[in-house]
């Protein structure tokens, strides 16, 4: 449904390379993730598949049409929520979902099965102005307005940045209903808990994709054994423990220090930690996750 | 020493719209306070009140010591604010951030000085100190965004949703730089969407419909909402939600 070959990037006339050899294709009715940190070309990508930027270099293909050759047919038949708020401000909210209907040549009233589950939300306020929304209810109506022309191919763009947890998982579930209707999605998170949900993920950074998998195969990929280090007094109990010699890497995870060693498995550091004072800390294995996994792959 | 932050009943109406209602709570020195909540819950009002830029409409509160109602001025000097919408100018090179705000909390030329070069060196951001903020990585920006936050030493800094949108790593050592200030005795009072920072907070308010629904440490709120995580004790509460944003 989406495919980049080769494709490349650079700004400021060579200076800044956004991305580079980026290669991958997303299959019809799936759920998509590019997972990376802010900078990483996330944007730059969703720009050149919904043909607002031209890449110096590569291919790439929407639907079988061709991001340079056939961009109005694309334009047509994808949806694209911006990770910037772009809708009117100073329109109103069914101003606004009317607005895309009539640019897209459709009314609300033909598409509105696609969009019912999320606009019955925002109903109540639809004679408020877009500008005046919260966070979560602007989320909902850009969803909506990039819905309206029932798209083939959605593109989110950190959808869920600076929303809450409850509503982040009620945007997740709509984004299952829509992938039940065949629509393919393509969305970029910086929530790791977010990755698992889709159905395969490729990890982006500095320009380049650092792998793409599925969920469960980039876990099972981590190498070595992870160690939840719980207890003792957490700031204390992680400085001292990466300054332990046979450390590889340790993180704050939660109420736990996710703790990698040297040589893959622990080599006294519990007997270390106790020497420094640190008498109630305990440490098990663990199953990683993907946050545990972009972490280590950042760091390789 | 008395805490830092002490509320009572601190109350705000918008017109017949309740925003926060009776918030009854104390922050102590060099304590880390997580402040959850729903988009729409209360936790902006609630902040702006406690950094004096609000007026409440009941309720009493204290902020190192200065109330709410008559010593703002005096408030606003002993807090940093910081919030990931914006705090740093990004048409000012990263030095003359510094310089500006340093020059705003009534610094002097020499302290400024002194400042920049401490912070500078501790950010690891010696060789960017002449480049536009716009030009930095969010990460770093942040990082910078918070060490400005507390170029005054302020008794207390105000974070709001820090670090939104960065990756796993930059989070984690933002986080360090949080934990390094509030070992010095500066009390950190944090919003954030990431659950899992919550479990870093020494304790955790979870507001819902402009209440303060739960207040206690991460490991009692898990046991008393029999959950193995905050997200889940805070997806229990938020859902109950019952005003829309």
């Amino acid at each position: 449904m989406i495919t980049l070959s080769n494709i490349k990037k650079t700004y400021n006339k060579g200076a800044v390379t956004a991305v580079k050899d980026i290669n991958f294709s997303v299959n019809r009715g799936e759920i998509f993730g590019l997972i990376g940190p802010d900078g990483a070309g996330k944007t730059t990508l969703f720009r050149i598949l919904t043909t607002l930027l031209l890449a110096d270099e590569g291919t790439a293909t929407v639907n079988s049409f061709d991001v340079v050759k056939d961009y109005s047919k694309i334009r047509d038949c994808v949806g694209y929520m911006p990770g910037k708020f772009s809708l009117y401000q100073d329109l109103t909210v069914e101003e606004n979902l009317n607005f895309f209907a009539t640019v897209f040549g459709t009314t609300i009233k033909e598409n509105y099965n696609l969009i019912k589950d999320i606009y019955v939300q925002i109903e109540p306020f639809k004679d408020r102005r877009a500008g005046k929304l919260s966070g979560g209810m602007k989320q909902k109506l850009a969803l909506c307005c990039a819905l309206i022309h029932k798209p083939v191919v959605l593109f989110l763009d950190e959808p869920t940045t600076g929303v809450d947890v409850v509503s982040r998982k009620e945007f997740w579930e709509m984004l299952k209903r829509l992938k039940a209707q065949g629509i393919t999605i393509l969305v970029s998170t910086a929530y790791m808990d977010e990755a698992k949900l889709c159905d395969r993920i490729a990890l982006i950074q500095k320009g380049g994709i650092l792998s793409i998998e599925t969920p469960a195969k980039i876990v099972e990929s981590f190498p070595g054994k992870l160690y939840a280090l719980k207890g003792g007094k957490a700031y204390q109990v992680l400085e001292d423990i990466r300054a332990y010699s046979g450390t590889e890497s340790c993180f704050a995870f939660g109420d736990a220090l996710h703790v990698t060693f040297k040589n893959g498995q622990d080599n006294g550091a519990l007997q270390y930690l106790h020497e420094k004072g640190h008498n109630d800390v305990s440490m098990e294995v663990i199953p990683p996750g993907i946050e545990d996994c972009f972490i280590h792959l950042l760091k390789g | 020493m008395p805490p830092v932050i002490i509320t009572d009943k601190l109350t705000k109406r918008f017109g017949a719209f309740v925003a926060a209602s009776e918030l009854t709570f104390q922050v102590e020195k060099g304590e880390i306070f997580g402040f959850l909540g729903a988009n729409g819950a209360g936790k902006t009002t609630a902040m702006r009140m406690l950094c004096g830029l609000l007026k409440p409409s009941s309720g009493k509160a204290t902020i190192a010591g200065f109330d709410v109602y008559t010593q703002t001025e005096k408030i606003k000097r002993r807090i940093g604010y910081m919030s990931q919408k914006f705090s740093l100018y990004d048409d000012l090179t990263v030095s003359e951030n510094i310089r500006f705000y340093g020059g705003i909390y009534g610094m002097n030329t020499k302290q400024i000085k002194a400042k920049t070069q401490d912070l500078l060196a501790e950010l690891q951001l010696e060789n960017e100190a002449k480049t536009l903020v716009r030009d930095l990585p969010l990460g770093w920006k942040q990082k910078l965004a918070f060490s400005v936050s507390l170029v005054h030493s302020p008794d207390i800094v105000f974070l709001d949703e820090p670090t939104g949108g960065v990756d796993p790593v930059t989070r984690r050592q933002f986080w360090d730089l949080i934990y390094h200030a509030a070992d010095k005795g500066v009390t950190v009072f944090v919003t954030t969407h990431y659950m899992d920072e919550a479990e870093y907070c020494n304790r955790v308010s979870i507001m819902v419909d402009g209440v303060i629904a739960a207040l206690d440490s991460p490991a009692n709120l898990k046991q008393k909402y029999n959950h193995s995580n905050i997200e889940d004790v805070f997806y229990e509460l938020a859902r109950k939600a019952k005003r829309s944003e």
